[in-house]
């Protein structure tokens, strides 16, 4: 299980751990907006991410929510455990909670995202 | 006890044994039929066999699970939520309307298209306006069917706007209306007296705005008082103004809507006109139009051709079709009957008893329950709970949960969306004095009790057939059948 | 009116208000839009005259002995089904927006929409939609969304007023074609499909029985469509299905129908049900509200409006639809009426109309000069041939006979010629039947 400062952040709450292939979820900041998570529909393995582009969702009681592509790269793996029982997402976003893996097509995109300093901190100013 | 609750669980499938029987049909010609085999279902549906009393006895003991207009005050805001007068329903029912085929010849169906004509007659002197169509299944429908009208009409114009305008008080449907139709949608800020800033309304305003869509009253039970300006403005960019009827209870018979320089607007029978909402519909709505709009009405309408009556098919004009057939006729009829049942001074008593009744309840829980807006309230009001009970941490749901435990149903909350907290009050004209006060009470109690045992608003509803129901393992694992 | 307020009442009101006269209430409207002049009736109605008056218009509708199908059908309504759905209880309560206090209108739409899975052979199905037409419509939304092509196959069985609405709702949605299949004898002409198909094709839409009356095998539609990727969104009146194959047999994606069927009055056109289910992978493109059972805070069973979410998740679509409210009431006539009826009544109710169509055609064609249009099978209505102008023919027979003998086909199937499309329900007695063939003899 990565630790929330080993992975960087997206403006729209998804976190990514780099790597040859990627894990990309959701920040537990996310998954507590949120709510109970009730649904959860994944990108298809083998289809190509465009980066800031939706590529999941996710569906709480009232609300559903779009999850962006963290970065470019093509998706190499989902985690079939959280469309069975969503409240993964809830409980651990970060490990067993995670979405989908991918093979980055340009890793050097990875720079624009945020480390978990800077995430907390544009969580906080996101509050105001 | 125990088992008596057990058998109102059960779902009429439960209750089903196997060879029982309800309705029997015994056509002679039934020895007729011949479907090849091939074509033939394969198992029989899973229905319930069931006695008919079986079957009258369950769908009553539901019945009795729910809090109605009828057994219970539903000051449901928005949803005018008058009494449905039960001539309405026996008028509706008579074989003549009832039993007419909608693809029946024009000479079968004389009475209907008359009541048609002359309904339509009378809601556009109501309105001020010049032509409607009765055709829209409900309110949505109507936004829907007005907005294809607006497009319509700039279509033959030649002119290619994309935008429209609506208030942040708006109802959701407006929105979600443009945005099917293709439109983007400009969202403008209320002022802080709840109403359309002119000024920044204008800076809004230009060669790509279609549609001004605007609730009057709105939302926040305000009358729009700069509207004759803000229609104006919106005429000077070539923009349509759309009225989104569903608060005409407070305008009926006080008010025409054409006068203000509204170019179309919607009406809903089962708000204004009393018709029954059914637990969520039917219903039925109108699009009324200024005559610049007249040619782009759907079709079929009902014209007079000497002394008789005839669907009017249109021209190529027409936005066609928006409904199989001619729309919820017998609704319309519903509506008809309440129309008859008032002449013009007595239309207007309805809007002026609506207004009354909704400040009466406005003035009475202010002290208590905040009222967003500082002015008098045209048919409903928006108060929230008051800073002592938020800082308990109780919330506006609490309230309308424990209200139901009082015996009323709650208002509508959280709704409109630019108060936070909201509740939203509307009476109508038809609750007396005494269920206001008894309403009024039920409130502040519920208030005094909050304050002085928060868990007891938490936890309600207390004494209804279920308690707070899991809405979270309702999506996660669906069950949406037997 | 229906104004419970004395006039004392009143002025104690405005005087608890606070408020000096009524018209201190609304200063926030500009005066001079204020008691504008109404041409509108100086007196109303008492009830005794409303009901005169009401009876009047109400026969002033001549209700021939008719024959009208084409999508509504004339149905006996059981007094249990009209006694049950005038409860206030049901007929005055909203959406149930707060479920505990609710739960008898949620219980009856979880039952309808059990009953309606049941007959479609369908795995879900929404609360209801306004009509037939509507949720035709908003199947092939969903079709189109799901495999994200645009292309429309149709079926030239569609009830044409379908395709009308449709085309309507998605006129501002010029990317979508809409491409008719060819009719043989009056049922899909399946080479002609095969040359349409392509990768290309979002859905094929048919209607079975058809708008001609006529039964059509869909299974080896299914099959085609599917080898291309192609979703199958079939029509179908739910009373045929007491007796006939279901759309989940034959393979559909998505089933929808005309509730009317089901103990609603014709009432010329409405208030209907749309009746709308799929296949549980497609649920989430369900359009409308959804009831689910789930539990109270003590363990007991109740339920809710549910799965609300997916609407906005439908409507990241921009042309998705704004059409969220059901038919609550014409959906509890609906269970009602099928749970009176049980399977083994709907198979009789079936098999009447189907009896009574049957003698009817038998009778008919046994007219000079008058044929049936097509071979194949038929459930309860069938296309005559007649000699003459079909429509001056039926005007002729409703005025001398009083008869609706039908209704002419040629403004919307021109390629039929001189035809008539005929319907008999389980209302229709031998009598009856034998009533329309002596006045379409009588007036050839």
């Amino acid at each position: 299980m990565p630790k929330p400062e080993e992975v960087k952040y997206t403006k729209t709450h998804e976190w990514l751990q780099l790597g040859a292939e990627a894990i990309a979820g959701i920040s537990d900041h996310a998954q507590h907006e949120m709510g109970d998570i009730v649904f959860v529909e994944l990108p298809k393995v083998g289809q190509k991410l465009e980066k800031e582009k939706p590529c999941a969702v996710v569906e709480s009681v009232k609300s559903a929510f779009d999850i962006y592509a963290p970065i470019s790269g093509e998706v190499t793996a989902v985690n079939g455990a959280v469309t069975g029982e969503p409240a993964l997402l809830n409980q651990s976003p970060l490990d067993a909670g995670w979405l989908f893996k991918m093979k980055p097509s340009d890793p050097a995109e990875a720079a624009a995202l945020m480390d978990w300093a800077a995430y907390q901190e544009f969580v906080k100013q996101s509050a105001h | 006890m125990n088992s008596a609750q057990k058998t109102d669980n059960r779902l009429s499938i439960e209750k089903s044994v196997p060879g029982r029987r309800g309705l029997k049909v015994k056509n002679p010609l039934r020895a007729r039929a011949s479907v090849p085999p091939g074509l033939k279902r394969k198992t029989a549906p899973r229905l319930p066999e069931l006695s008919e009393f079986d079957v009258v006895r369950h769908f009553t003991r539901l019945s009795r699970l729910n809090i109605s207009l009828d057994t219970h005050f539903y000051p449901l805001g928005s949803c005018t939520m008058k009494y449905n007068p039960r001539f309405n329903e026996e008028a509706a029912a008579l074989t003549g309307f009832a039993g007419l085929h909608p693809l029946a010849h024009d000479s079968s169906a004389q009475g209907t298209l008359e009541l048609l004509h002359d309904f339509s007659a009378r809601l556009c002197e109501l309105c001020g306006m010049d032509a409607i169509t009765l055709q829209p299944a409900a309110g949505a429908h109507s936004e829907f069917t007005g907005l294809l009208v607006a497009k319509a009409y700039f279509e033959a114009k030649k002119e290619n706007r994309s935008e429209i305008i609506v208030p942040d008080s708006a109802h959701g449907t407006n929105p979600a209306t443009a945005s099917m139709m293709g439109f983007s949608t400009v969202n403008i800020p209320s002022g802080a007296d709840g109403r359309l800033n002119v000024e920044d309304l204008k800076r809004h305003l230009g060669p790509k705005t279609a549609v001004l869509m605007l609730t009057v009253p709105n939302t926040l039970g305000i009358f729009e008082s700069n509207i004759e300006e803000i229609c104006r403005a919106a005429h000077a960019v070539g923009a349509l103004v759309y009225m989104d009827g569903a608060n005409f209870n407070a305008l009926i018979g006080l008010v025409k809507p054409g006068d203000l320089g509204v170019d179309l607007m919607h009406l809903n029978m089962h708000k204004t006109f009393s018709t029954p909402h059914g637990g969520g519909g039917p219903g039925a709505g109108a699009i009324a139009v200024k005559k610049h709009l007249t040619p782009h009405l759907p079709a079929p309408t009902v014209k007079k051709e000497g002394t008789a009556y005839a669907s009017n098919f249109g021209d190529a004009r027409s936005i066609g079709k928006v409904k199989a057939f001619f729309g919820n006729t017998a609704v319309l009829v519903k509506a008809y009957a309440y129309m008859l049942a008032h002449s013009a001074e007595e239309l207007g008593d309805i809007a002026r008893c609506s207004i009354i009744n909704a400040n009466y309840v406005r003035s009475r829980l202010m002290d208590i329950y905040p009222s967003y807006s500082k002015e008098y309230c045209m048919h409903e009001c928006v108060l929230t709970p008051g800073p002592d009970m938020t800082a308990k941490g109780l919330k506006t749901l609490d309230v309308a949960k424990r209200l139901l435990d009082y015996g009323f149903h709650a208002p509508t909350v959280y709704f409109p969306l630019i108060v936070h907290e909201s509740i939203m009050i509307e009476p109508t004209e038809t609750e007396s004095r005494e269920t206001l006060d008894e309403f009024i009470a039920a409130m502040r109690a519920v208030r005094d009790e909050g304050l002085a045992d928060p868990q007891t608003l938490k936890d309600a509803p207390h004494t209804m057939p279920v308690k707070r129901l899991d809405e979270v393992q309702a999506a996660r694992q669906p069950n949406l059948r037997w | 009116m229906y104004i419970p307020h004395t006039k004392t009442d009143k002025e104690e009101m405005l005087a608890a208000i606070g408020a000096a006269s009524f018209e201190d209430l609304i200063k926030q409207v500009p005066s001079k839009f204020l008691r504008p002049e109404f041409k509108l009736p100086a007196e109303s109605l008492d009830e005794v005259q409303a009901a005169a008056r009401m009876g009047t218009l109400a026969a002033g509708n001549k209700l021939p002995l008719s024959f009208l199908g084409g999508g509504a059908y004339e149905r006996y309504i059981p007094a249990a089904v009209k006694a049950i759905i005038s409860r206030g209880e049901f007929l005055t309560a909203y959406t149930p927006y707060q479920a505990e206090a609710s739960q008898g209108i949620l219980q009856t739409i979880y039952e309808y929409q059990s009953s309606v899975c049941a007959l479609y052979g369908m795995d879900c199905a929404n609360a209801s939609m306004y009509d037939g037409a509507s949720s035709f419509a908003e199947a092939v939304r969903a079709a189109s969304r799901i495999t994200g092509r645009k292309k429309i196959l149709y079926s030239a069985g569609v009830n044409p007023q379908y395709m009308d609405t449709l085309k309507t709702y998605f006129a501002h949605s010029p990317e979508y074609t809409y491409i008719r299949i060819p009719h043989r004898d009056g049922i899909i002409d399946a080479a002609a499909m095969a040359a349409l198909l392509d990768d290309k094709t979002a859905c094929v839409a048919v209607q079975t029985p058809n708008f001609l009356g006529l039964i059509e095998d869909i299974s080896p539609v299914a099959e085609m469509a599917k080898k291309h990727g192609a979703l199958l969104v079939a029509a179908a009146d739910p009373v045929s299905l007491g007796l006939l194959s279901t759309p989940g047999e034959y393979g559909a994606d998505f089933a929808v129908g005309e509730g009317q069927s089901l103990g609603l009055p014709l009432s010329y056109g409405g208030p209907y049900l749309g009746i709308f289910s799929c296949k549980k992978e497609y649920l989430r493109q369900m359009p409308g509200r959804i009831t689910g059972l789930t539990k109270d805070k003590d363990g007991k069973r109740g339920f809710v409006l549910t799965l609300q979410a997916r609407e906005q998740h439908i409507r990241r679509d921009k042309a998705a639809s704004n059409i969220c409210s059901n038919e609550a009431l014409c959906a509890l006539s609906a269970t009602v009426y099928l749970a009176l009826l049980g399977p083994e009544g709907l198979k009789e109710l079936a098999e009447a109309n189907a009896g009574a169509a049957a003698f009817a055609a038998e009778r008919l064609a046994s007219i000079k000069g008058v044929s049936l249009k097509f071979k194949g099978p038929f459930f309860n209505e069938f296309v005559i041939s007649v000699p003459t102008g079909a429509a001056r023919l039926r005007e002729k027979i409703l005025a001398r006979s009083g008869v609706d003998a039908g209704l002419p086909l040629s403004p919307l199937y021109p390629e039929l010629g001189e035809t008539l499309l005929v319907c008999a329900t389980e209302t229709k007695t031998e009598a009856d039947i034998l009533k329309l063939e002596r006045s379409i003899r009588e007036n050839l």
